[in-house]
């Protein structure tokens, strides 16, 4: 059964083109006024500064609304909002840390379309918003472990991956899911250098996709997710290290043999297709064992990382009997 | 023939250029005027005090080419100063790593040493700019004589060096060290027609 787009929008829910276009000179000139309100002491407390505008647009209309799910989320405190947006890896927008912030800002996530492709039932180009609606958002509070040896404590608001992926009817032959960010070198500046062979591609074996810890995330910190963190949706797979939690997804798609993956491609030697987050097998130019804590005093000492980040109890047995030496 | 222009006297302005640098990475630390170091402060001021340094390798080895080219010997009094900046923040850079990034913890250093191998490089070229610091007054030159231009030609090894140091260690965007080794290339290039006399 192959389903085509039910991208039903009512003419009334489209704004003119005029009015989404000038949306962030109406946020920014907000954003000034809350600045000048922090400046006069009136106000109360205004978080917003003039790069985290409050309110990024999502994919559903208004603020996101979501329940915490304090059972599948981590006791320690989360990153500010700054720690979160203003240093990420989006070689989409360019290689350095605040490059996704600074020219990610005009890219545009509405209207957004999945793609559901491959060994499943139900398979078909979907609205974003048709996508997530059915779905409650909940806000799980996720350690994030890069590669780099860098880690952060992330407020995350998404969906169970498992929960959506069960919607278009996998079928028996899937034993993976592969990831697509969109392809726009227009929009995407970093597309136009062959940093990487684009579009970026990321995959999970179907059991790490279903594990009820695996999310589609759409918002971060009680917001929509800003651009330069992988807005609108991206994946959050919290025992791997962040490069296989893929940003601004546009396709998913069901596969029999294993996905090739964008590092895994660039690099075979020192990014697997798995890159569960573990301190014993380094990464042959540099040390896993320990990590930088983002935000902690200039003083602070690295922490030891943990074997799949610490969520070792929830997912070590997906890899029972596996070499994770050779299968990194 | 005109007398050619002071170039010597431009030496405040390079003290000037080389400590702006050190003044940003303060400014960033202390929060002030706009300068954040970001999320990661440690990362962000390993990255710049690295890169000064190897700026600095480069721009000193370009002295000779322009006085040459410019026929004015002038230029050669602004060399010490710049190799010794080089030296600074290259110094700077191994201090940051031990103290901020090690946590001076030394049993780890045995272990990222052989982790990371692009460590052994970069302090194998800061080791050998040691003597070239050490031996940067006109005494000790006038006391080596020959031998101190000998010595002194340790810059292109440690140049070298330093840009292996930067290239081992990037992700995945290569350009920027082999714009470093292609700008060494060329200024070694300039000295080839000399040297093969």
């Amino acid at each position: 059964m192959k389903v085509k787009s039910i991208n039903r929008i009512l003419p009334s829910e489209i704004c003119p083109e005029s009015a989404f276009l000038t949306r962030r000179d109406c946020l920014t000139s907000l954003a000034g006024l809350a600045g000048a309100a922090a400046v006069t002491g009136l106000g109360g407390s205004v978080e917003a500064s003039a790069q985290s505008p409050a309110t990024p647009a999502g994919p559903l209309p208004g603020a996101p609304r979501f329940r915490r799910n304090a059972e599948l989320s981590v006791k320690e405190p989360p990153n500010s909002w700054d720690d979160i947006t203003t240093y990420n890896n989006f070689y989409e927008f360019g290689l350095d840390k605040r490059d996704p912030l600074e020219n990610s800002q005009d890219f545009r996530t509405r209207p957004w379309n999945v793609e559901i492709a491959g060994e499943a039932e139900v398979r078909g180009s979907f609205a974003l918003e048709d996508i997530l609606k059915p779905h409650a958002l909940e806000e799980r509070i996720y350690r994030f472990r890069c590669v780099e040896a860098w880690s952060r404590v992330v407020p995350w608001l998404g969906i169970p991956l498992g929960d959506l992926l069960k919607r278009f009817k996998p079928t028996s032959r899937a034993k993976f899911v592969e990831f697509t960010t969109l392809l726009d070198p227009r929009q995407m500046p970093g597309q136009r250098r062959a940093v990487l062979k684009w579009p970026y591609v990321e995959g999970l074996r179907i059991d790490e996709a279903m594990h009820p810890l695996s999310m589609l995330v759409v918002g971060v910190h009680g917001r929509w997710l800003p651009n330069q963190s992988g807005a609108p949706l991206r994946l959050i797979v919290p025992w791997k290290y962040g490069f296989k939690s893929i940003k601004s997804i546009v396709k998913i798609r069901f596969t029999e043999s294993m996905p090739r993956t964008s590092w895994n491609l660039m690099a075979p030697q020192e990014y697997g297709f798995y890159a569960n987050v573990n301190p014993s097998v380094d990464h042959p130019r540099w040390s896993q064992a320990k990590e930088r804590k983002i935000g902690t005093a200039l003083f602070a000492s690295r922490v030891d990382t943990l074997l799949f980040n610490g969520y070792a109890e929830q997912v070590a047995s997906l890899y029972r009997g596996m070499d994770l030496r050779r299968l990194y | 023939m005109s007398t050619p222009f002071p170039i010597h006297r431009l030496k405040p302005l390079v003290f000037l250029a080389a400590l702006t640098p050190l003044v940003l990475l303060i400014a960033g630390l202390a929060d002030i005027a706009g300068f954040a170091l970001g999320p990661n402060p440690i990362r962000e001021m390993l990255h710049v005090s690295g890169k000064t340094s190897l700026n600095l390798l480069l721009i000193t080895l370009t002295i000779s080419p322009l006085r040459e080219l410019t026929r004015n010997p002038q230029w050669l009094p602004l060399r010490r100063p710049l190799g010794l900046f080089a030296f600074f923040y290259a110094a700077l850079h191994f201090l940051i790593y031990v103290v901020l990034e090690l946590d001076l913890d030394f049993s780890d250093l045995g272990r990222e040493i052989i982790k990371r191998p692009y460590i052994i490089v970069g302090t194998l070229a800061l080791l050998a700019m040691l003597p070239l610091a050490a031996t940067s007054t006109a005494r000790m030159m006038r006391r080596l004589g020959k031998r101190w231009t000998q010595l002194h030609y340790l810059i292109y090894p440690i140049t070298a060096l330093g840009i292996w140091h930067y290239y081992w260690q990037v992700k995945a965007d290569i350009t920027e060290p082999l714009f470093y080794a292609a700008g060494l290339a060329l200024l070694l290039a300039l000295r080839s027609k000399r040297w093969m006399r």
